[in-house]
C-alpha cells in the first residue's frame, strides 16, 4: 500500500467517519489552541534538570485533538520530514486511544518522545496545518506527539514495532545521533541485523551532549533507544569508524551496506584575538562538559567554569541552549550577542521567549572583536562592535554592516562560541572516494541519499551541515528505503 | 569495559598498565592515544598509547598519578576493568630515515616516547635518547629505551644518576659533538617549551608532542585547542605532534591552568 492509500484507508474506517460527523468544522476550528504547561520561569532558572515544558495533561490532549479537521489531503503530513501519518494518530487521541496514537508514531518515527520537543514544528508540520490557510492557529501537532509518546513511556506499556523475519544481511551505521537511530529503526523493521557504532561513550549524538535537559531529559532519550534495541538493534559504543576499524574492515566483517551519520560536529570560532583565553569555549565543550558529562554535579569527575558574567556568541538553538544553561550555572547575567536584529536569530521562538523569561539579555547588532585577558590567562573583558543591517545577501537576510567607531566594552568572565559547526573531517577522510563538498559535506543523490561509494549511504549533519534533529531524522528514513530497494534487487 | 591484564609500579607515582583493547592494538601507530573513562561520574581523559601486543590484543598505558582520576587509575590492579577506552586518536608520528635524531623526554613523557623511539629505530635512523627525570627513582624505561636506541643519555636534576642536570643540558651535549637532523620531544609544557628554544637557536627541526586538556578527543570540542605558527589547530585531531618551533607555549601553559582552581577542591 503507498503512503496516500493508507492514509485514505485509515480516514475511511467508520469510526474516525462517525468522528469527523459528531462535530461541525466550525466547533472544530473555533476551539483556541491549547497552552503549554510550564515551570515558573524564576524557579527554573536556577534549577538544572528540571524540564520547563510541562507536557499536555489528557484533558488538554483530548480537547486539542478536537481541533484536527481530519482533513482528505493532510498537508500536515507533507511538513514532516519523517512523514507521521498525523491526523490518524491525532484522532486516535481525540477518541482517547492513547496508546495506539502512539503506535501510530512509531510506525515512522524512532524517536517521538525526542521530535514531540525539540522540531520545529512551527517551521514544518505545524506551518501547513489547514487551520493557518483560514488565519487561525495551528494544531499544535508537537505537543500532542510529545503527550502520546510521554503517556506510553510512562504506562509502561511500550510496544515494539512490528519486525519482519531476519534475512541476515548485516548493515553498519556511523553514529548513534538523531540520523543514525531513524535509519537503524527502519532498517531492523525490514529485517536487517543492524549494528550502531559510537565514538562517545554514550548512545545519542547531540540527543546527549548537547541538548539539555531542561529540554530533553536524556533519560526519555534512552527509553527510546532502548526501544531501537528491543527491536534488534544493536550498539557498539567507544568505536570510531576509521580509527578503531576502518571501512575496509566492516566489508571483511560482511556488512553490506553502511549508512554514515556522523554529524556535524566541529565547532566554528571567529578567529579573533583572545578566542584561546581560558573561559573561552565552544558551545560543543560548555554543553558536553555540562549535559554529557553532568559536570555541574559536584560529584562528576568533569569540571567546568561557571561564570558570573557570560556572553553567547550566535543566535541559532545551540546558543540559546548555552546561554540557559549558564544561567541554572549561576550566572548573574547570561547575554546573547548576536549580530543582525532578533528578527534574523535561527533560533526557535520558544527558546527565545523562554530565554527572555529567564532573565537571558540579548545584545543584538553586537558582534565581538576581541577578548581581553587578566594575568592568569583568563578572561576578562570583550569588546563589541556595534553593527546595523544593510542590504539584503544571497540568503534574503539584510547583512550586519559595523558602525564605524562603535565599540563598548563590557565585562564578562565567560565566552561560549556558538557561531555553527562544521562536518568533522575524521569520518570522511577515513573512506577513500567518497565526494566531499568544500565545506566538508559528504556528497550524495538527493533522492536515494547513496554517496559516490555505492555501499555507502550518508544523511544528516554530515551531509547538511548543521540543521535539525528531524531533517537528520528524514535522512535516515528516506536512505533506509533507498538501501533496502537497493539490496533487494541485487 | 575493559580489563587489565598486568601492572608494574615504576615508581612512587608512575604505573604501567597493560589493558585489553584488541582492535586498538592493531590499528594504533606510533603518537597515538586513547580516551579513558573510569566509572560513571568520571571524566575523560586522554593517554599516549606507550606500545601494543597485537597476539595479546593488548595496550600499553603509562600513567602518572597527579590528579583525581589519574590517581584512580593509577590504583587500578589486575582484573579491574577500565569503563571506557576509545582510540586510537590523533594523527599517528610521521616516522622517516632522516639521520640522526634525539628523542628527548621527562617525567612520564618517557612513555609515549617509546613508540616513537622504537619506529625511528626500525626506520633506520640513529637514535639518541635523552631521560630526564628530578631523581634516580624516577627515571622509567631506561632498558627498553637501550634495546631500541644506539645511545641513552641519562640526567637528573640532582645527578643521582647519570649526569646531572636539565635535559636541554643533555641534547646540547649531543649537538655540539655531532649533527643532529630531528629532536623529538615530550614532557611537561615548560620542558617542551625550553627544548624547542634551544633547538631553534641550532636550527634544527624539532617535533613535540602536545598534552593539553582534552574532553571527545576528536575534534568536537575545540578544548585542546592551540596556537601553531599564529593559527588556532586542535591537538586531539591536528596533533598531537607539531613543529615544536611554530607552538605558542605560553598560551598552552596558560590554557592547562584552566581548572586549577576547580582540581584542588
Amino acid at each position: 500500500m503507498t503512503t496516500a492509500e493508507l492514509i485514505a484507508a485509515r480516514r475511511a474506517e467508520p469510526w474516525r467517519e462517525a468522528l469527523r460527523k459528531s462535530k461541525k468544522n466550525k466547533e472544530r476550528t473555533d476551539i483556541p489552541r491549547v497552552k503549554m504547561n510550564e515551570l515558573d520561569a524564576a524557579y527554573r532558572s536556577r534549577v538544572r534538570k528540571e524540564e520547563v515544558n510541562l507536557g499536555l495533561t489528557a484533558e488538554q490532549a483530548l480537547v486539542e485533538a478536537q481541533r484536527c479537521l481530519d482533513c482528505v489531503n493532510p498537508t500536515c503530513m507533507e511538513g514532516c520530514p519523517v512523514n507521521i501519518n498525523i491526523p490518524s494518530f491525532i484522532k486516535h487521541i481525540e477518541v482517547g486511544e492513547f496508546l495506539d496514537a502512539a503506535r501510530v508514531l512509531k510506525e515512522t518515527s524512532a524517536l517521538p518522545a525526542v521530535c514531540g520537543r525539540v522540531c520545529p514544528q512551527e517551521k514544518q508540520c505545524e506551518s501547513l496545518c489547514i487551520h493557518t490557510k483560514m488565519k487561525k492557529e495551528a494544531v499544535a501537532i508537537g505537543y500532542l506527539e510529545r503527550f502520546a509518546a510521554d503517556y506510553e513511556r510512562e504506562s509502561g506499556n511500550i510496544s515494539v514495532p512490528e519486525i519482519e523475519q531476519p534475512n541476515g544481511i548485516k548493515i553498519a551505521v556511523v553514529g548513534s545521533g538523531p540520523a543514525g537511530l531513524s535509519f537503524a529503526g527502519d532498517m531492523a523493521k525490514q529485517g536487517y541485523t543492524v549494528t550502531v557504532f559510537e565514538a562517545l561513550h554514550q548512545i545519542g549524538g547531540v540527543l546527549k551532549y548537547g541538548i539539555p535537559e531542561f529540554r530533553l531529559p536524556n533519560a526519555i532519550v534512552d527509553v527510546e533507544i532502548e526501544g531501537l534495541r528491543q527491536m534488534g538493534v544493536q550498539f557498539i559504543s567507544n568505536c570510531i569508524i576509521g580509527k578503531t576499524i576502518s571501512y575496509e574492515d566492516l566489508h571483511e566483517e560482511g556488512f553490506k551496506g553502511i549508512f554514515v551519520a556522523s554529524g556535524a560536529g566541529l565547532p566554528n570560532f571567529m578567529n579573533i584575538p583572545g578566542e584561546n583565553l581560558v573561559g573561552v569555549m565552544s558551545s560543543n565543550e560548555y554543553l558536553t562538559r555540562v549535559n554529557l558529562m553532568d559536570a555541574a554535579d559536584p560529584e562528576s569527575d568533569t569540571p567546568v567554569l561557571q561564570g558570573k558574567r557570560v556572553a553567547v556568541i550566535g543566535g541559532g538553538n545551540t546558543a540559546m541552549d548555552s546561554v540557559r544553561t549558564a544561567r541554572r550555572l549561576g550566572a548573574e547575567r547570561a547575554m546573547i550577542v548576536y549580530r543582525r536584529s532578533e528578527e534574523e536569530m535561527p533560533a526557535r521562538l520558544e527558546e527565545v521567549k523562554h530565554a527572555k523569561e529567564e532573565g537571558i539579555e540579548f545584545l543584538t547588532l553586537h558582534n565581538p572583536i576581541e577578548y581581553l585577558g587578566d594575568a592568569s590567562g583568563r578572561v576578562q573583558q570583550m569588546r563589541l562592535q556595534k553593527m546595523e543591517l544593510g542590504e539584503a545577501d544571497a540568503s534574503g537576510r539584510r547583512r550586519p554592516v559595523p558602525v564605524e567607531g562603535a565599540v563598548e566594552t563590557i565585562e564578562v568572565d565567560e565566552v561560549i562560541v556558538s557561531v555553527g559547526v562544521s562536518p568533522n573531517p575524521l569520518i570522511p577522510s577515513a573512506f577513500q572516494g567518497l565526494e566531499v563538498t568544500k565545506w566538508g559535506t559528504v556528497v550524495v543523490n538527493q533522492e536515494t541519499m547513496q554517496s559516490a561509494i555505492p555501499d555507502v549511504y550518508a544523511g544528516g549533519d554530515i551531509v547538511r551541515g548543521g540543521a535539525t534533529v528531524i531533517l537528520a531524522m528524514g535522512d535516515g528514513r528516506k536512505a533506509a528505503a533507498a538501501m533496502h530497494a537497493h539490496l533487494k534487487k541485487a | 569495559m575493559s580489563k587489565i591484564v598486568s601492572k608494574e609500579q615504576f615508581s612512587a607515582n608512575v604505573v604501567k598498565l597493560e589493558v585489553e583493547a584488541p582492535l586498538i592494538a592493531r590499528s594504533r601507530k606510533a603518537g597515538h592515544f586513547v580516551i579513558v573513562r573510569l566509572g560513571e561520574k568520571g571524566e575523560r581523559i586522554p593517554l599516549t598509547i606507550a606500545g601494543a601486543d597485537i597476539e595479546k590484543g593488548t595496550i600499553t598505558l603509562v600513567i602518572q598519578a597527579v590528579g583525581e582520576s589519574s590517581q584512580k587509575i593509577c590504583a587500578l590492579n589486575v582484573g579491574d576493568e577500565i569503563t571506557d577506552l576509545v582510540g586510537p586518536l590523533g594523527q599517528a608520528t610521521h616516522v622517516e630515515k632522516v639521520g640522526t635524531v634525539v628523542c628527548a623526554g621527562g617525567g612520564v613523557g618517557v612513555a609515549p616516547l617509546m613508540p616513537i623511539v622504537e619506529a625511528f629505530h626500525k626506520a633506520g635512523n640513529r637514535v639518541i635518547v635523552v631521560l630526564a627525570a628530578r631523581t634516580k627513582e624516577l627515571v622509567i624505561l631506561e632498558e627498553q629505551m637501550r634495546a631500541h636506541s644506539d645511545e641513552v643519555i641519562v640526567m637528573t636534576d640532582d645527578g643521582s644518576q647519570g649526569t646531572q642536570g636539565l635535559v636541554t643540558d643533555g641534547i646540547e651535549s649531543v649537538i655540539k659533538r655531532e649533527k643532529v637532523d630531528l629532536c623529538v620531544t615530550i614532557g611537561p609544557a615548560i620542558m617542551m617549551k625550553f627544548v624547542a628554544a634551544l633547538t631553534k637557536k641550532y636550527e634544527i627541526p624539532t617535533v613535540s608532542s602536545l598534552n593539553t586538556i582534552m574532553v571527545d578527543g576528536t575534534g568536537m570540542c575545540g578544548a585542546c585547542r592551540v596556537s601553531v605558527g599564529g593559527k588556532t589547530k586542535f591537538v586531539c585531531v591536528d596533533g598531537p605532534e607539531f613543529d615544536a618551533h611554530q607552538v605558542d607555549f605560553d598560551e598552552m601553559i596558560m590554557r592547562l591552568g584552566a581548572y586549577r582552581d576547580l582540581e584542588k577542591k
